[in-house]
């Protein structure tokens, strides 16, 4: 828990010892099999602590897969998953978001009936120390805390400008809010390690345009870890320094923007192999 | 900070506006009885409205808060009751003042209860949705069973116990407390209405509070979505395991109220039936409003005795307006009327 990263201003404020330390994520030949098909096998990736990494593959891929993999939805059957040098076996969801990962979900997963803020709050819920007897008789220490995380939700809010939307229940915003306020609910559990599952899914080009923006800045504000699934090449190419390409549960490809978008293994996985005749 | 207090603004309305209401009813029913205009019928029902007020805002924080369906919930009045019953005829010799005696007797109710929740709450939450429902039948009928075998008994050397069949074997001038299938007799009636007053106002005070606070806004977030709470931290076990203790300790509490305003009292009484009735009263009122519960718990336990002139086609009638009740509810003209009403609350 100490090792975990806090919020700094700036990047140039990263404390030094986390500089040059070891990788935030390792992952070593991470497999999961569910009854003998081979969902995802021999995944090995690392990444950095400041990193900003893409995960891309053709539709059933096993992207997905391999963020529930990271995040304990699925316990995997083979390899191992090491988070801040720490294996992550056998850990809860819970466990392993404490421990600093984050996510956020492809088919939006808001808490629908509660507010904008209550959303961000309840991911401060392991933050905010007060107890029950405190809540229930409404010491001070109740109103010093909630009063601070009503703060500190707004604030993270004002990242994506949605300060001003704090009260409206979380399922009357529009859909790209939404995919926003996942984000900001994500970033609230402070995590040192962010996943992003699909960001700009539904959204238009100058929609995406923002997204990449408000990536931008929250990894200014927050110098996290992050990594992304996405399938529009624009934000990836835009935004990632390394991406990795996976097809049929196998990475096919690893390297920055510039190798992918000219290796041939992965043209072949989205675009099919040339017939003979035609080369 | 006068941003959270204007955001929070309609809920803490809401919940003064609930205290308020409350405070004022209980000063008009004792001003009724006072000036004797309140029928003996209505005055015996005063302390079960409050405690049928206590169960259905109870149950609401596990049905209507955390989203999920007890069945059971009888059960735990059950133990409050008999708990709190047996602790008040012990302490009766120790402990002369009757109020003092009925909220210790309370307090204990509580408490056995709250054990029992969180006992039976280790095999139930690792459940969901419909199977967590029938398991908590089950133990309901469960601790209904328990009781109807349950012996208790006091004399000079101390407390006797024994199950299914009487072998305590008291000395003379012992007294039995818990009779197995006949429950407690000859109880002193302590319950008054301001207890139950004081019981109602204590629980809407813990679940409101609750709700308003990081627990609450857990028990909210497993409801609305438990793996993208877990994704963010929630241990849903946990927080679940809260609501169902809380939300048990009332029932108990509830369930001595109830108990000590009879002379006798046995554990069929807090059957199946009277868990089904009090989910009424929370569907009736409306999950998660809190408000709507203590409604609907007062209309639908003043209705029947309402029908009396009816005779025999009584409970025929009830179960109609029932029916039309939940219809009239649900229908969108009912729902805009009741949103006028309503205006800033958030749902």
């Amino acid at each position: 828990m100490s090792t975990r990263l806090v919020p700094v201003p700036s990047r140039a404020l990263i404390p030094e010892r986390d500089m040059g330390r070891a990788p935030i994520l390792e992952c070593v030949n991470l497999g999961l099999t569910i009854g003998g098909l081979k969902i995802v096998e021999n995944f090995d990736l690392t990444i950095g602590r400041t990193e900003i990494a893409g995960l891309i593959g053709p539709n059933g891929a096993g992207k997905t897969t391999v963020f529930n993999l990271l995040t304990k939805v699925y316990q995997p059957t083979a390899g191992s998953i090491l988070l801040d040098g720490q294996d992550t076996a056998g850990m809860s969801p819970v466990q392993v978001n404490r421990l600093g990962i984050a996510r956020t979900f492809q088919n939006i997963r808001l808490f629908k009936n509660l507010s904008v803020a209550d959303n961000v709050k309840v991911a401060m819920t392991n933050d905010i120390p007060y107890g029950m007897v405190s809540s229930v008789l409404r010491l001070p220490s109740y109103r010093r805390w909630e009063v601070d995380a009503h703060r500190r939700a707004l604030k993270l809010l004002s990242i994506f400008d949605m300060q001003d939307a704090a009260s409206l229940p979380a399922g009357s915003l529009p859909y790209g809010a939404q995919r926003r306020l996942e984000i900001v609910r994500a970033l609230a559990s402070y995590p040192s390690l962010l996943l992003l599952d699909e960001p700009a899914a539904g959204m238009n080009p100058s929609e995406t345009m923002e997204l990449v923006d408000s990536i931008r800045r929250v990894h200014e504000l927050f110098p996290i870890a992050i990594m992304l699934i996405e399938h529009d090449m624009n934000l990836v190419m835009n935004l990632c320094e390394g991406i990795c390409v996976l097809n049929f549960g196998r990475i096919i490809a690893k390297g920055t923007p510039d190798d992918i978008q000219n290796n041939p293994a992965v043209i072949e996985a989205y675009l099919g192999r040339q017939k003979e005749e035609e080369q | 900070m006068k941003r959270l207090i204007n955001l929070k603004r309609s809920e803490y309305r809401l919940m003064w506006g609930t205290y308020a209401a409350v405070t004022l009813a209980f000063l008009v029913l004792q001003a009724m009885i006072a000036t004797r205009s309140l029928s003996a019928s209505m005055r015996g029902m005063l302390v079960p409205i409050c405690a049928y007020m206590v169960m259905a805002v109870s149950l609401n924080l596990v049905v209507g808060v955390l989203g999920e369906l007890s069945l059971g919930h009888a059960g735990f009045m059950s133990v409050g009751a008999f708990c709190g019953v047996a602790c008040a005829i012990i302490l009766q010799k120790a402990v002369p003042a009757a109020p003092v005696r009925l909220a210790l007797s309370m307090g204990a109710g509580a408490a056995a209860a709250g054990l029992a929740g969180f006992l039976i709450g280790i095999p139930v939450l690792r459940l969901r949705g419909d199977y967590l429902a029938i398991v908590t039948l089950a133990f309901g009928e469960i601790i209904k069973s328990v009781f109807n075998n349950f012996y208790l008994g006091m004399d000079k050397a101390g407390l006797h116990f024994s199950m299914l069949s009487d072998t305590t074997g008291l000395l003379k001038g012992g007294r039995m407390i818990i009779n197995g299938p006949m429950g407690i007799g000859g109880i002193r009636k302590i319950a008054t209405f301001g207890a139950g007053f004081a019981l109602v106002m204590i629980a809407l005070a813990v679940v409101f509070n609750l709700v308003h606070s990081r627990y609450g806004r857990a028990f909210m977030a497993i409801r609305d979505d438990r793996i993208a709470a877990e994704s963010v931290g929630i241990d849903a076990t946990k927080y679940k395991m809260i609501a169902f203790v809380v939300s048990a300790a009332l029932a108990g509490a509830a369930g001595c109220l109830f108990a000590l305003n009879y002379s006798t009292i046995v554990a069929n009484k807090f059957d199946f039936n009277t868990s089904i009735l009090v989910l009424v009263f929370v569907v009736l009122g409306g999950q998660g409003n809190i408000p709507g519960s203590l409604i609907a718990a007062a209309a639908l336990t003043v209705l029947p005795e309402k029908l009396r002139s009816f005779a025999d086609y009584r409970m025929l009638l009830y179960a109609v307006l029932l029916i039309a009740i939940m219809l009239g509810k649900n229908s969108a003209g009912a729902r805009n009327f009741f949103a006028r009403f309503r205006g800033g609350k958030e749902e």
